[in-house]
């Protein structure tokens, strides 16, 4: 997949099938299948230091044989080829670390690039999916997948090629011990079944331990995620001790199960370390049977037990491909798990007709039923809207008005598509929002939520959310729909202007500021539907007003807003009272106050409260008085009686 | 304070350094450490004794004279079988207690880097990104401990073979040993030079993986905005330049690791050459016999694979370390609000504020307040109110000592805020910032977060903490809204709260604040998402429960100085009026006109 791909589904699914031995085949494979290239070099590499190694002995037998000792026993001849065996060996040692270089770094490359497409994949995913998916992962496992489970699933990829390649030289080894006598075969190819049982048994209590010490990786991860997020109310509360224990808690099982894991890996290890060496012994008592009974001469049993000597440390390469695999299998399925996952709001294919004038809104008999949160409730479902029918003119201003916890966000937020209706429709200009094109909603309604998302990048690409170079937003634009919002002065004291960058999640801005930030975000584009939810509660009320004065006789923007401050309800064309999840009551702000109770309730609460107090207060005066006055009498009481 | 202490991107310190001081933080890592050098020992003899017995039967047994002595190859063989599975029981001995004790002491190590991070002032936590900060005690950590298991035991074990190795060269002949060692010495310093630029490399590449797993969090986290801006194949392709960032990284760090790994190969072949042609020539003028020379030549090999092994553990290492120093560079963070040594505990009671000459400047920022002075009288309501930007919100921040002044002080009770341990000042004076953050959970278990007996009454689950949680819902007049949710208290309110909206949010944290029950609370903006109604049930619910606690609010709603003792007024960093609603609001300065703006706002 190139880079830039766009997100969408895998064509095949991702996760693997079969058994173990199956899924082991096919994780390997498809890694290396996708950078080729480099596995060829890196496996050709290997071969060679397969080659090169068996070289090394021979040459140094050979030297020994037909240099040194006849040198040492006074041949003149071999005297004058000691320079010469030095170069030879020099030049097979040359060969030799070429090989490994060679490896190394083909095998660097691979691993990375494996690691680098699961990321790729993660993300696309991640882009692609819903927002109802989103909101039932932790943020903080779906980072775990992208850092340990990444780790986890390519771990094998860095001895696999090593392996590979030692592969050439076992099937080498192979025909020459068969050529040379079967049973001397036999017993330096016992090593390889045992091995594979040693394997089995090994998967069978890591696969568990594994499974286990990533999933407790994950939720180590989570909770620190969270815990770092709520820094400032830890601080204000002073719980960090609480925090501590928290962590500690899970850090503690992580341990425990990290322990797990490296014990079986301790114990298995030395076994695979035994094996070659038992088989060496093995070779050489065989081989002195064998040589006795005259099948085979002494010198190739030498052989025999040399060259498993050599192949000994080479063959544990497939001892760190196969421990490294039970990791890996776990790993890519919790990545497979979420690539493969399909739930997604389909784009449609039809366009917004393109108007001049504001967007037309019909809701029809919306509902939106969510499932219950929890496990044990997984059955239930949360009616968050029920029954929502409304129209918005081209170019009105709407407010949506009901106490904390109506369902606001969640009818304002079907408004740019983040979740479809569960029952009825949402019509934009008459085309039902489910089936519009990608791209098309996000070109005419801009959304602006309550809480502000600042990308780490700099002021202009927060604004513009363009492309570096992308010239769809010229810096007048910018500017302007800084100047809107009220931001451009902020913006001209930083250094670096609209260059400069907000650090992560705009961390060096003020609530008020990100919330500005959002609003020249939204009014950059022009578009023909502007959702406000709550998106001024941070920003200076004059400010408010100012932004949504703009609105006010424009005719090329439709605004739906969510808002408390009936300064600017009171600027709506028309207001609709929200009461759980329905809606009670559409009009204007004079007659909803006229004739609904529970309008009039939250409208006039702060000046209720004002008389009421104003009331509370004359009333506490007056009952001072009446109190001094009383205790005047009974003093006068008191003393009358003295 | 000009400048904030800032999270170093790794520490400083040397790789011995950093060893030593890692093993101080986590003594758990040398615990019983003896016992494991003498088994680790044993193993490395293991390895040596198998490959010497082996050439004892070839040469004795399968190439004696007389023909191949089968008797005798069996004894060998039994005997090195022996020793093998002797030293393997070693191997997994060292491997178990490096696992178990390496393991506790990492577990110390995450705890108390997550510790440090909360510890941190505010304004040095936002210094970093968050998730960068989750990689320090998670991924960074991790790196030490697959060092540990993987590579741990085989650098002790290669060490150990090395000094035997060496042992029995010199035996043979000291000339070709302190030719191989000689040998050595431009592996040595092409180590040296080569861990220089590969712990450089390993330091980046962490980098940039960080940089990689925040920018795939902008994809988690701004999810909402990316779908509603239609710019996840922009975020996408950010996110891809990132990947290719760190892969490109990845690749240079394993290009040097390579290069470092295999001139070790190179050089010990070239020991090898070098041992045939000096020995050659030893030989030729009878300094050794041509069986020694054989004999040293087997031993060579011995000698090299150990090393080169060691060459590449060496490169994990400084993996590993490299990781470590970023979790130690965390830990010594300095703290720059932290506890006087004298720190002294702050009485409950009711809480009285003053505020002295205050000044303070955000780090590398201009001054925001200069010189403010306020005597905050004990169980009354302060509002303070101020355009954005006055500075209100600091003098908020300041009164709860998430930061200090720059120049003069804050006093509680007539104490420098300085001088009062955290402890007890966290829970005389509670913040609750605009943003009500909840954790993963429910309704019940976030408000039960403010419980200061939480853990002595046994959690959330218990009946106790359930009543109390409803009893603060009912008497903030919450009741109803409770009722409303899905589930009442057992609502699960979503990660960060986001199940529920910022309202919402804002009424569970004002809740939580309530049931921590502080002398002095300090709303923030604390109910800006919430109705009108609503926040005036709170504000009266509020107002007849302060009775014997002070409060000081922040508000851009006047509603909340209308119902106030004493209003205070900052405008652009200083304090330009101070009385009751009804003396500022006939006096005709800027609390009037703000007041006066405010009441048409909302009629």
């Amino acid at each position: 997949m190139p880079p830039g791909a766009t997100p969408e589904p895998p064509d095949r699914p991702t996760a693997l099938t079969g058994s173990r031995l199956r899924r082991s085949l096919q994780l390997m494979g498809r890694g290396m299948a996708a950078s080729p290239r480099t596995y060829v070099l890196a496996v050709l590499a290997s071969a060679l230091f397969g080659a090169a190694t068996v070289a090394v002995s021979r040459a140094v037998g050979w030297a020994t044989d037909t240099v040194v000792v006849p040198a040492v026993a006074g041949d003149t001849a071999a005297r004058g080829r000691i320079g010469e065996a030095g170069l030879v060996l020099a030049a097979v040692a040359a060969t030799l670390a070429f090989s490994v270089w060679g490896r190394r770094v083909w095998a660097g490359w691979g691993y990375v690039n494996v690691g680098a497409r699961h990321r790729r994949r993660l993300a696309s995913a991640y882009l692609r999916l819903p927002m109802s998916w989103h909101r039932a992962h932790p943020a903080g496992q779906l980072l775990a997948h992208a850092s340990s489970d990444v780790e986890a699933a390519t771990g094998v990829f860095n001895p696999l090629p090593f392996a590979l390649g030692v592969l050439v030289m076992i099937a080498v080894a192979t025909v020459m011990l068969l050529l040379t006598d079967p049973w001397l075969a036999l017993a330096a190819l016992v090593v390889i079944p045992l091995t594979i049982v040693a394997n089995i048994v090994f998967q069978r209590y890591m696969t568990p331990a594994v499974t286990r010490a990533q999933q407790l990786r994950g939720e180590v991860a989570d909770v620190a995620h969270e815990s770092f997020e709520a820094a400032l109310l830890v601080k204000s509360l002073g719980t960090a001790g609480r925090e501590e224990e928290r962590f500690a808690r899970s850090t503690d099982a992580l341990r425990a199960a990290n322990v797990r894991v490296g014990t079986v890996r301790a114990l298995f290890d030395p076994v695979i370390d035994l094996l070659p060496n038992l088989g060496t012994l093995l070779v050489l008592a065989v081989g002195a049977w064998r040589a006795s009974t005259g099948a085979v001469g002494p010198g190739d049993v030498v052989t025999a037990g040399y060259l498993l000597t050599v192949m000994a440390v080479p063959v544990r390469a497939f001892g760190w491909v196969l421990g490294e695999l039970p990791r890996g299998l776990v790993g890519y399925e919790r990545i497979a798990r979420v690539v493969d996952q399909r739930a997604a709001l389909e784009p449609g294919t039809q366009r917004l007709p393109q108007g001049e004038g504001g967007l037309a809104v019909r809701l029809e008999g919306v509902g939106l039923d969510v499932p219950g949160a929890t496990s044990q409730d997984a059955g239930r479902q949360v009616t968050l809207l029920d029954d929502v029918t409304l129209d918005v003119a081209p170019g009105s201003t709407v407010a949506v008005v009901g106490t904390t916890g109506a369902g606001k966000t969640t009818l304002v937020s079907l408004l740019s598509r983040l979740s479809d209706p569960s029952r009825g429709r949402v019509l934009l200009d008459g085309v039902d929002a489910r089936s519009l094109a990608a791209g098309e909603l996000p070109a005419q309604v801009a959304l602006v939520t309550q809480a502000t998302f600042v990308f780490e990048d700099t002021v202009r690409g927060n604004v513009t959310l363009a492309e570096p170079g992308d010239t769809t937003f010229s810096d007048e634009e910018v500017w302007e729909a800084l100047r809107v919002a009220r931001l451009d002065e902020v913006v001209r004291a930083l250094p670096e202007g609209l260059d400069a960058p907000l650090g992560e999640r705009g961390a060096n801005l003020s609530g008020g500021q990100r919330q500005r930030l959002a609003v020249a975000r939204a009014l950059v584009r022009r578009p023909r539907l502007l959702v406000l939810d709550d998106a001024t509660s941070a920003v200076d009320p004059r400010v408010e007003q100012e932004i949504l004065r703009g609105f006010e006789h424009s005719a090329s923007t439709t605004v739906v807003m969510v808002a408390y401050r009936m300064s600017s309800v009171a600027l709506a064309d028309t207001v609709v009272h929200l009461a759980g999840g329905r809606v009670v009551d559409v009009g204007t702000h004079e007659e909803l106050l006229a004739r609904d109770p529970g309008y009039r309730d939250i409208a006039t609460a702060y000046e209720v409260e004002t008389r009421r107090r104003e009331r509370a207060a004359a009333d506490a005066l007056d009952d001072e008085a009446a109190r001094e006055a009383a205790e005047q009498d009974a003093e006068a009481d008191e003393e009358a009686v003295s | 304070m000009s400048e904030s202490a800032r999270i170093a991107s790794a520490s400083s310190l040397g790789v011995m350094a950093t060893l030593r001081r890692g093993v101080q933080i986590s003594p758990q890592i040398v615990q019983g450490i003896g016992w494991t050098l003498a088994l680790a020992v044993l193993a490395a003899a293991g390895r040596v004794v198998v490959p010497l017995a082996v050439q004892g039967t070839v040469d004795d047994g399968i190439l004696a004279e007389g023909g191949p002595d089968a008797g005798r190859v069996a004894t060998m063989v039994g005997l090195a079988a022996g020793a093998l599975v002797l030293a393997g029981l070693c191997s997994a001995l060292v491997n178990v207690r490096l696992v178990q004790r390496t393991e506790a002491g990492l577990a110390t190590l995450r705890v108390r880097a997550f510790r440090h991070v909360h510890d941190l002032a505010t304004l040095t936590q936002s210094t970093e990104r968050r998730g960068a900060l989750v990689s320090r005690v998670t991924t960074d950590v991790d790196t030490i401990s697959l060092f540990v298991q993987w590579g741990g035991i085989m650098l002790l074990v290669s060490s150990l073979q090395i000094l035997v190795a060496t042992a029995l060269m010199a035996v043979y002949s000291w000339q070709l040993t302190l030719v191989v060692w000689a040998c050595f010495v431009p592996l040595y310093l092409v180590l040296r030079f080569g861990q220089r630029h590969v712990n450089a490399a390993f330091t980046r590449v962490r980098e940039r993986v960080g940089s990689m797993l925040a920018a795939i969090s902008e994809a988690v986290v701004g999810a909402e905005t990316v779908r509603a801006y239609g710019v996840g194949a922009r975020t996408g392709r950010r996110i891809d330049a990132a990947i290719e960032d760190a892969r490109g990284s990845q690749g240079r760090a394993m290009r040097l690791v390579a290069t470092t790994f295999s001139s070790g190969t190179l050089i010990s072949n070239l020991a090898l050459a070098a041992v045939v042609v000096v020995g050659a020539h030893l030989g030729v003028g009878g300094a050794l016999t041509a069986g020694q020379v054989v004999a040293f030549l087997f031993l060579v090999q011995l000698f090299t694979g150990p090393v080169q092994m060691a060459t590449e553990i060496l490169n994990e290492l400084q993996n590993a370390v490299a990781g470590w120093r970023r979790v130690l560079a965390v830990v010594e963070t300095p703290v720059e609000v932290a506890d006087a040594e004298d720190a002294v505990t702050s009485p409950r009671g009711p809480a009285q504020v003053s505020l002295r000459g205050v000044r303070f400047a955000y780090p590398g920022g201009p001054e925001v307040l200069h010189g403010v002075d306020l005597d905050l009288p004990a169980q009354s309501k302060v509002a303070v109110v101020g355009q954005t930007g006055s500075g209100k919100t600091t003098v908020a921040k300041l009164v709860a000592r998430l930061m200090d002044p720059t120049a003069g002080e804050v006093l509680l009770d007539g104490t420098d805020l300085r001088a009062v341990s955290l402890a007890s000042l966290r829970e005389r004076v509670v913040l609750v910032p605009q943003e009500g953050f909840l954790f993963d959970g429910t309704v019940l278990q976030n408000a039960a977060y403010g419980l200061r007996d939480l853990e002595s009454l046994g959690g959330a689950q218990d009946p106790r903490v359930r009543e109390r949680v409803a009893g603060a819902f009912e008497v903030l007049g919450l009741t109803d809204w409770v009722d409303d949710l899905g589930q009442g208290l057992d609502t699960p309110v979503g990660q960060r709260g986001e199940a529920l909206s910022a309202g919402e949010r804002q009424l569970v944290a004002i809740a939580r604040a309530y049931l921590a029950e502080p002398d002095l609370l300090v709303l923030d903006e604390a109910t800006s998402a919430v109705d009108p109604a609503t926040e005036v049930r709170i504000a009266r619910a509020l107002d007849s429960l302060t009775t014997g606690r002070t409060t000081i609010t922040i508000a851009h709603r006047l509603s909340t100085a209308e119902a106030s003792d004493l209003v205070v007024v900052v405008d652009a960093g200083h304090v330009v009026e101070l009385g009751s609603h009804e003396e500022l609001a006939r006096a005709g300065g800027v609390y009037a006109r703000m007041h006066a703006s405010w009441v048409a706002q909302t009629r």
